[in-house]
């Protein structure tokens, strides 16, 4: 017997109907505000380690009894430095000389975005295939290699020479997603363990060929590729003051294409089945382990184009650590988009403005920069149990909601 | 221990689930609560066991009033319950599950497993259950599975056992066991409410039926009354009892099985040298005790699983080592037998749902560019066509009823051309306005030239719906006779006795 005719006994499940309390009810089901309110609570706890970290704080503390309001009032100025300098970071520098400097933490943000938001995306359409792929960071990496190698071996008129160099980076990406899904449809390897040791293959790959005279600039022994020919970078979108460039774009492009991939196209129609349910997908005469391939190779192609991006954008230069921990980063983005390209466009510029935010924290509030990664840390955390957050914030569970309603 | 329900009300926000209904349990009897799906039966027993808390009326045990915050004060007071759904830890013995929820320490401080054993024995004996206390619950079939359930509840002291939908998972020999299970307990004085859709058993078995239609009590019958009044009571209106249909036209053969034969991934042999075949304007019904071997003939068929010897031809054109793709495409429509896992994506909305084999289709794509348009039109036609009780097309299949998943199944599968039309257990679970609905469906499919082979496990329904009915033993066809062929002999068959040693 199946769960679905335990549920035969209740009436169907109402829709709308211009109650109130049901149009709230729906609100409150959607894990959009449950995302949110775990940002909310996150900066929350934000604040909290900010007092506990903050040194006039701790100063005033230590006469807590005999003046209490001091400590409260340090608390207070303690977060309220904490979060404008994190809002000079990333969004607009209120003390900058003109308009250009104002929005300058903003454009920085958005560069930090976009390899985030490539990666995301490929992250989010596994998920929603049902492919718990751990390789971005790989798929990262490998983009990297091949796109940081066309940009400063070839020398090709500008074009030509950042095409080529993004098909290295697709190509890069998709072969190392190609791997864990060929070898999941034949032999049933668990993409997760495959993709992680990928990722120490890629790392390792990386770290072995900056250790080859060839590959290093030269003049130089450092585990650093020369610079990328200018034909091969991602022009600059706001003029050369600014670090934004084009590769935002294409970020914000490949989000509209994976959108119609899965919304719009028979294959994103199969992926979505295969990963809800891939028995009936297969009744339905779905080939699901082509599908676990083709997901496993569009994942690796839009991780491998995060790599081109940090490559042929930001850095315009091969090293160890081009893709930081992207890879790991866009997971949590993937999340918190609920693997859905505009809620991943949206999370990936939250994290690329907290990561830009960093510096500014450091400097202006003079608190140490893992406090973002904390905040960061503690938004997957909350993100990761939604009953913490409907307990905290008094919200009815889905379930029993749904129970009532019934 | 007498049993009294007084006009409990249970509402959902405007929903009303139990509208003032009152129920008497006397001693020692077996009272049969009939409703279709939906009614509200389980509702009823869910206020009962202080699931829900009741808008209105009151529960009494023995002329007093009680309230059960949980089913842990209902236990306590006597009442067991046997759920639809197993409450069984699957790897721990037949005693473990019985003791679990109340241990019982030895003089050893350790837990008093004997005391159980000897418990699960001694009820074991006097019912006749024939259950091993040192079997693993995952080794044991699921109608020994269920009297274990019985064991656990009896094993509680309850004086009032609740069934509800018990036979919906057993073989007919199963039902028919539990049955004289329930006449026992009653003989020794434990009241049973059996909470059930199907007539034959209550009329089998009830010495009181009370009838809930919406929510309300429409009336309490006599076991004597005829199955027609009962389910006209039930349903709130006529029910024809048997399909409606004219003789068949059987044309050419369209499925021709031969000698087909597989083995499963653990090597048994699943289909042993079947032959059959299904002509144009026919229905061809498998009968069979579930897990004779019908499930893979039909997944053979269609490309599920592979076959290791044998043909299967659709219009001469040889099916076998294709894909279920190939095999749908050359004119397969395919109901199975679990509509949730293999069916339907539950999260799909209906629309999707409609189209999920059919999305390669020109009508809903062209050149991999899905026309939402096209699905959602789709869905309108068909949820209106097929009668799916639905508020929205963008409702996900999983908030449907089970009655109503299949209609969307059936409805998908007919909304193209076909050859055959294969239906596993096409009316499992399902509520008798939604089982006629489905039948005539697939009769008005086989009268229109299309070859219809049905599997089933309800023998109602294969005489019902058959024009032939092959028999299936141990993954062999035991024989192919004809629909009024007497139920006696069809069972004989059934346990593996051939045509002539059962007529």
């Amino acid at each position: 017997m199946s769960a679905a005719e335990n549920k035969t006994e209740a009436p169907e499940e109402q829709g709308f109907d211009g109650d109130p309390r049901s149009l709230l009810r729906s609100v409150v089901e959607s894990n959009g505000l449950v995302v949110f309110l775990a940002v909310l609570a996150a900066l929350v706890v934000g604040a909290v380690l900010v007092v506990f970290a903050d040194e006039s704080v701790q100063d005033a503390s230590s006469y807590f009894f005999s003046r209490p309001m001091d400590t409260l009032s340090a608390a207070w100025g303690a977060i309220t430095d904490a979060y404008v300098a994190m809002f000079q970071g990333s969004i607009y520098n209120l003390h900058a000389d003109s308009f250009s400097g104002s929005i300058k933490p903003l454009t920085n943000s958005l560069t930090f975005s976009a390899p985030l938001i490539f990666a995301g995306l490929g992250l989010g359409v596994g998920f929603r295939a049902g492919l718990f792929n751990i390789g971005a960071q790989g798929q990262v990496i490998l983009g990297a290699i091949m796109a940081g190698f066309v940009g400063f071996a070839f020398h090709l008129p500008f074009g030509v020479h950042l095409a080529l160099a993004v098909i290295g980076a697709i190509l890069g990406g998709a072969l190392w997603g190609f791997i864990p899904g060929l070898l999941k449809a034949t032999t049933g390897a668990h993409e997760v363990i495959v993709t992680i040791m990928l990722n120490y293959v890629g790392l390792y790959l990386l770290a072995w060929l900056l250790s080859l005279e060839s590959w290093q600039a030269p003049g130089s022994d450092n585990p650093k590729s020369p610079r990328i020919d200018e034909t091969a970078e991602w022009p600059s979108l706001l003029g050369d003051s600014f670090g934004l460039h084009w590769g935002f774009v294409a970020a914000l492009l490949a989000a509209w294409g994976v959108w119609w991939l899965m919304e719009r196209s028979t294959w994103g129609f199969t992926f979505r089945a295969v990963g809800a349910n891939p028995s009936a997908a297969t009744i339905a005469g779905m080939n699901v382990k082509v599908t676990y391939v083709l997901v496993m190779v569009i994942a690796g192609t839009l991780a491998g184009l995060a790599g081109g991006t940090q490559v042929l954008g930001t850095e315009k230069a091969l090293t160890t650590g081009i893709a930081g921990s992207i890879g790991f980063d866009a997971i949590t983005v993937a999340l918190l988009g609920r693997s859905r390209p505009l809620g991943i466009v949206a999370a990936g510029i939250l994290f690329g403005g907290l990561r830009a935010s960093g510096p500014t924290l450091q400097v202006q509030a003079g608190l140490p920069i893992d406090i973002v990664l904390v905040i960061q840390s503690v938004i997957v955390l909350f993100i990761a149990a939604p009953p913490l957050v409907r307990f905290l914030f008094r919200l009815p569970d889905p379930r029993l909601v749904k129970e009532v309603t019934a | 221990m007498k049993l009294e329900l007084r006009g409990i009300t249970k509402k959902f926000g405007d929903f009303v689930a139990n509208d003032r209904i009152d129920l008497s349990v006397e001693p020692g009897t077996v009272h049969a609560l009939l409703g279709e799906n939906g009614a509200g039966k389980s509702t009823l027993m869910n206020v009962l066991f202080g699931l829900y808390d009741a808008d209105g009326g009151e529960v009494l045990v023995d002329d007093e009033v009680v309230h059960f915050a949980g089913p842990g004060d209902a236990m306590r007071a006597g009442i067991g319950m046997v759920h639809q759904h197993f409450m069984l830890v699957h790897p721990f013995t037949v005693a473990e599950n019985v003791m679990l929820g109340h241990e019982q320490l030895g003089s050893n401080r350790l837990l008093d497993i004997e005391a159980a054993r000897s418990r699960v024995l001694e009820i074991s004996e006097r019912f006749g259950f024939n259950v091993d206390p040192d079997a693993l619950v995952e080794d044991l079939s699921v109608g020994a599975q269920q009297r274990v359930e019985i064991i656990k509840a009896l094993s509680r002291d309850a004086n009032v056992l609740i069934l509800d939908e018990p036979t919906a998972v057993l073989t007919p020999q199963e039902t028919d066991e539990l049955l004289d299970i329930v006449r026992q307990l009653r003989d020794a004085g434990t009241s049973v409410v059996l909470i059930t859709h199907k007539l034959r058993e209550v009329k089998a078995v009830a010495d009181t039926i009370t009838v809930i239609r919406l929510g309300k009590v429409v009336g309490t019958a006599e076991p004597t009354a005829s199955q027609s009044e009962l389910a006209t009571m039930m349903v709130g209106r006529d029910v024809t009892d048997a399909v409606d249909k004219a003789p068949a036209k059987p044309g050419d053969v369209v499925l021709e099985v031969t000698g087909l034969s597989a083995v499963n991934e653990l090597g048994y042999t699943t289909l042993d040298d079947v032959s059959l075949e299904v002509r144009a304007g026919e229905i061809l019904a498998v009968a069979g005790v579930q897990g004779n071997g019908q499930t893979e003939l039909v997944e053979a068929i269609i490309g599920a699983v592979k076959a290791t010897e044998g043909s299967v031809t659709l219009d001469g054109v040889r099916l076998l080592g294709r894909s279920i793709k190939q095999a749908l495409n050359a004119g397969i429509g395919f109901v199975p037998e679990d509509r949730t896992t293999d069916g339907l994506v539950a999260s799909f909305t209906i629309e999707n749902n409609l189209v999920l084999d059919l999305i390669d289709d020109p009508r809903f794509s062209t050149r991999g560019n899905i026309d939402v348009d096209a699905i959602e039109s789709n869905a309108k036609d068909r949820i209106a066509q097929f009668d799916v009780r639905t508020t929205s097309s963008k409702a996900s299949a999983g908030s449907l009823s089970g009655g109503n998943q299949q209609k969307v199944v059936l409805a998908r599968e007919l909304s193209r051309e076909l050859k055959l039309l294969i239906a596993s257990q096409p009316t499992r679970g399902l509520d008798v306005g939604s089982i006629e609905f489905m039948h005539q469906q697939i009769v008005a499919e086989r009268d229109k030239g299309v070859a219809v082979l049905i599997v089933s496990s309800e023998l109602d329904e294969v005489v019902a719906l058959a024009d032939r009915i092959a028999v299936m033993y141990h993954g062999k066809i035991v024989g192919v006779v004809p629909p009024d062929t007497d139920r006696k002999t069809l069972g004989l068959m059934m346990a593996g006795a051939h045509q002539e040693e059962a007529a």
